[in-house]
């Protein structure tokens, strides 16, 4: 019997709010335990949380680029259970009233399109981390650091609309370039940043009736995910395949192994009894706020990518190379804006600039020559005052040292030489050196050419208009 | 009279002057509670070092001439309220030894007004209780008969003004519990609308119920009160942002033509005698005073007890989730596992009371019974909101008993807790509704135990039930009844 695997993910973005979701305390990652905490995040007696609204303004460009439907009304819930982590043994979240749903996220693999149902959006707290390893003070036993209680997560659920681990990691690479590209999260997957659950089943090809789901918690890369999924998928079927049920359970990846491991079954799940947290107001989100925060969004990379192709004349590939982040597209954008032409441009961001980059293990943020001074250079290939390659010399330099590429060209003497009158000076000596070979190319070995191009180029410094040299020499040549 | 036995107006009027001094009215109240309370048992902790001092602070502060209505005023706070470095237990072995690091938003605007603290109040454990029996540090005494609770779950927040201890105080109401123990003790107590006083650092019992207020010797006091700690805070989401009017400033007006609401099913035939004739009593001083009176019903009243025990525990069980012994408060000694200390932690810190309620709660929220329960009281919660609002329609306050009961014996019902529930029958409705209503002394039983009523305003209607109070209190002599320790 053939199968068919069902995959929905439930995804955790932590939002990079610099405060938290219910309190005033700082988000920062790695700082010392405890040490970014209040009364309210601590779960003190008599606290209450206040809502952040900057997590709302983000949970709504969320909605709004997976284009969801945004509630004018949602309505926080509490979700009970004890956990040392836990610190008010409830987390704040959202329950039947998230603040989205309905909305979808388009996918393509092996050029194959398709669109995945996004279930809903929700806003809640994360909880803290509890710490095992030897703490100063504490000896042996288990520590509790609260940091990162109260920090801002989305929780984003997709429909089962998946069915294999290569549409489920096409799934997370765009959820997660969008969610980078929106700029309410860092996209850090080692840090936690963004995680993700997946629940799989499998069913008998052609059957409509979904099998019995696992969860699988602690999927923390892309990589994973695939492995994750693949191994559940080939577990169940092996179960199955042996006359075994699946039972509905939590499961544990590990990353050591590839493989996952049953952590908790149906019957030790938790009843979470969700009731509306009456120490926070509903949730009012009026037309207007969703507007100004439609207006404050930057351009989606799917648009980007339409736009790069119709707008700018760029091929697929260069379009999706160049809008694969928001800094990469925005340097691009930046030479734009000061005067470059798209192609040329595109091919100097892709070629020198990445691999001046990957040279130096640089991001694109930290690039030593600014979008302005690439465009510089390429105005100057552009009137002819420099050949490409010199313009190669001219960006090593302004990597190096910095500077402007016209004074580089300037102060090294590297302006190119169309006066006719020298090069045929030129031509005329190199000529004169090399009769054996002129005597060969007008028997007919073309292929020389190459090498008084070449003889010619050398003599000159590189400074000779290529193109003038060809019509040229191709003159001389033939006599 | 004796210092301690002034209203705030009073002390305030003789501290004005310099007559005395703060830290003299200080030592008297701190002297009376020495006398008195080993019997009455209304403290927890009495804080009497920083008194003197912050009584010290308020006299150079009268000096330098910024006096406040509060400056220099011996108050004291139902232990419910965090109090910076001042040990706050919510009268439970869970939180008995817990020293909180802030202070709650309406001390602290008590105290930026220099308010001085006397020390911290018990009531029932968790404000779970209608007769202060349930405070892990015994109950506390009625002072007009020993013998007697002074009601609950703000006992010692009453039976402190009846004994004299302190000039005013702070109290907690989730289903009645201002008013009916402010009844019990002849005095008046005031429970506002909800969102009309921060929760802000105020320990939760049920969120969407409990309410700050002022318990206090008369109407004025509690209106000076009210408006010191009433108004917008940032902290708490729920608390309401609309302006604070001057509640001593409308004292005054009279009483004609104000359209007084008698609900029918307040007035019921299992009410006690002296109960009714208090009531029968008020009803002829209001309408010689020119108030009209017109029979109202609000036809819900039945299933308040029921939807309340409802709401407030589900609020309770996920409220009281957070004392699990990991990072405050009485954590078990040799528990095995993350289990069994969990379980032994709750198991010892907790009350028979208190663990009954987070049971009903959680119960009510649990999966399979949530709509049955959690949904249906909210649903129920909303007819009685309702009711109240279409009186309001057709009168501008309504008069009720505060208690079925003067204050019962000590013990008399604690092994039935259904009965004792039932003593908060005629206060639960005002909180499920979320409006306002205070209780003032209105009478006296035949065995000398005092009789309040109640006056139920509209939502943010204070000023109206504060004047109807005051009209009846110039009219009357019940507010000047002391009890006799």
């Amino acid at each position: 019997m053939k199968y068919q695997p069902v995959i929905g993910l439930e995804v955790h973005v932590q939002l990079k709010t610099n405060t938290k979701i219910f309190c005033g305390c700082s988000t920062q990652f790695g700082s010392e335990p405890n040490s970014q905490t209040c009364p309210v995040c601590l779960g003190l007696p008599g606290a209450l949380p206040v809502l952040n609204e900057k997590v709302v303004d983000y949970a709504i460009r969320a909605g709004l680029a997976t284009p969801c439907q945004i509630a004018p009304r949602s309505v926080f819930a509490r979700k009970n259970y004890f956990y040392p982590d836990l610190p008010k043994g409830y987390q704040i979240s959202q329950y039947e009233l998230p603040i989205c749903e309905h909305g979808h996220l388009d996918i393509e693999v092996d050029g194959v399109g398709k669109r995945i149902g996004i279930t809903r959006i929700h806003m809640e707290e994360d909880a803290g981390k509890l710490v095992h390893s030897d703490i100063p003070g504490l000896g042996s036993g288990s520590g509790v650091d609260l940091n990162r209680a109260c920090t801002p997560l989305l929780e984003i659920v997709s429909e089962p609309d998946i069915r294999t681990a290569d549409e489920a990691v096409a799934y997370l690479k765009k959820l997660h370039q969008i969610v980078v590209y929106l700029g309410i999260c860092d996209g850090n997957m080692e840090e936690g940043s963004f995680r993700c659950d997946a629940n799989v089943s499998v069913m008998p090809v052609g059957s409509d009736k979904f099998g019995t789901r696992t969860e699988t918690k602690n999927v923390n890369s892309f990589r994973f995910v695939k492995q994750a999924i693949e191994h559940e998928i080939e577990r169940q079927i092996e179960v199955i395949e042996e006359g075994g049920k699946i039972v509905q359970e939590t499961r544990l990846f590990d990353p050591d192994s590839g493989t996952t491991r049953s952590m908790r079954g149906k019957e030790d799940a938790h009843d979470y009894r969700y009731f509306p947290d009456p120490d926070l107001v509903p949730l009012v989100i009026s037309q207007d706020w969703v507007e100004a925060t439609r207006q404050g969004m930057p351009e989606l990379p799917e648009v980007k990518l339409a736009r790069y192709q119709s707008e700018l004349g760029l091929s697929l590939y260069d379009a999706e190379v160049l809008t694969a982040t928001r800094p990469l597209a925005a340097y691009y954008e930046g030479g734009l804006a000061a005067g470059a032409q798209p192609k040329a441009a595109a091919n100097w961001v892709m070629g020198e600039v990445t691999r001046g980059l990957n040279d130096n293990g640089l991001e694109i943020a930290d690039c030593p020559v600014a979008p302005a001074l690439l465009a510089e250079l390429l105005a100057l290939i552009d009137k002819g005052t420099i050949s490409n390659k010199i313009a190669k010399t001219v960006f090593d330099e302004m990597w190096q040292n910095g500077g402007n590429p016209a004074d580089i060209v300037a102060a090294k003497g590297l302006v190119q030489v169309s006066d006719t009158g020298e090069i045929e000076k030129i031509i005329d000596e190199i000529m004169a050196a090399n009769m054996g070979q002129v005597e060969e190319f007008r028997g007919g070995k073309e292929k020389v050419f190459g090498f008084f191009v070449g003889q010619v180029m050398r003599a000159s410094k590189g400074k000779a208009n290529p193109g003038v040299v060809n019509d040229l020499l191709l003159a001389k040549l033939k006599g | 009279m004796e210092l301690f036995d002034l209203t705030i107006h009073e002390l305030h009027a003789k501290l004005k002057t310099k007559e005395i001094s703060s830290v003299e009215a200080t030592k008297a109240c701190l002297q009376r509670i020495e006398a008195t309370d080993e019997r009455v048992n209304a403290f927890i902790t009495v804080t009497a070092d920083s008194a003197l001092q912050a009584a010290a602070a308020a006299d150079s502060r009268i000096a330098r001439g910024e006096m406040d209505l509060l400056t220099g005023i011996p108050l004291a706070l139902k232990d419910i309220f965090l109090t910076k470095g001042i040990r706050t237990t919510c009268a439970s072995k869970i939180l008995a030894d817990f020293t909180p690091p802030y202070d709650a938003t309406s001390w602290g605007r008590l105290q930026q007004r220099g308010a001085v603290l006397l020390g911290k109040l018990n009531q029932d454990e968790f404000a779970m209780g209608s007769s202060c029996e349930s405070s892990a540090f015994g109950a506390t005494r009625n002072p007009w008969n020993l013998e007697c609770i002074p009601g609950g779950s703000s006992g010692g927040s009453a039976a402190a003004i009846a004994a004299q201890q302190a000039i005013a105080t702070l109290g907690t109401d989730t289903g009645g519990s201002i008013r009916q123990p402010a009844s019990h003790c002849g005095c008046v107590g005031l429970k506002p609308t909800y969102g009309r006083v921060s929760r802000y650092g105020v320990i939760a019992y049920a969120s969407s119920l409990d309410q700050v207020g002022p318990m206090t010797r008369d109407v004025r006091d509690a209106a000076i009160m009210l408006g010191a700690i009433a108004g917008h805070d940032p902290l708490d989401s729920t608390s309401v942002d609309c302006a604070v009017p001057d509640y001593t400033a409308g004292l005054q007006g009279d009483l004609k033509g104000v359209k007084i609401g008698l609900p029918k099913e307040y007035y019921i035939d299992g009410l006690d005698p002296d109960v009714k004739s208090a009531m029968d009593r008020a009803i002829a001083t209001y309408r010689a005073l020119g108030a009209e009176f017109v029979d109202i019903s609000l036809p819900n009243t039945d299933y308040a007890v029921a939807c309340y025990y409802l709401i407030a525990t589900a609020e309770a069980s996920s409220n009281l989730a957070r004392y699990d012994g990991v990072r405050f408060g009485h954590r078990a000694a040799d528990a095995k596992s993350l289990a069994e200390m969990y379980r032994q932690t709750r198991a010892e810190g907790f009350g028979t009371e208190v663990k009954r309620r987070i049971m009903i709660g959680t119960y009510a929220l649990s999966s399979g019974y949530y709509d049955a329960y959690y949904i249906k009281a909210q649903k129920v919660r909303t007819l009685i909101m309702q009711d109240f609002l279409k009186a309001f329609e057709s009168v501008d306050v309504i008069l009720t008993p505060v208690a079925p009961t003067p204050a019962f014996k000590v013990g008399e019902k604690t092994a039935d807790p259904l009965q004792m529930y039932l003593s908060d029958i005629f206060t639960i409705p005002v909180n499920l509704a979320g409006t306002c209503a205070m209780s003032i002394p209105a009478g006296s039983s035949a065995a000398g135990l005092p009789i309040g009523l109640q006056l139920i305003g509209k939502p943010f209607g204070e000023a109206e039930i504060i004047r109807a109070a005051y009209a009846f209190e110039q009219a009357t002599e019940w507010h000047r009844q002391k009890a006799q320790l």
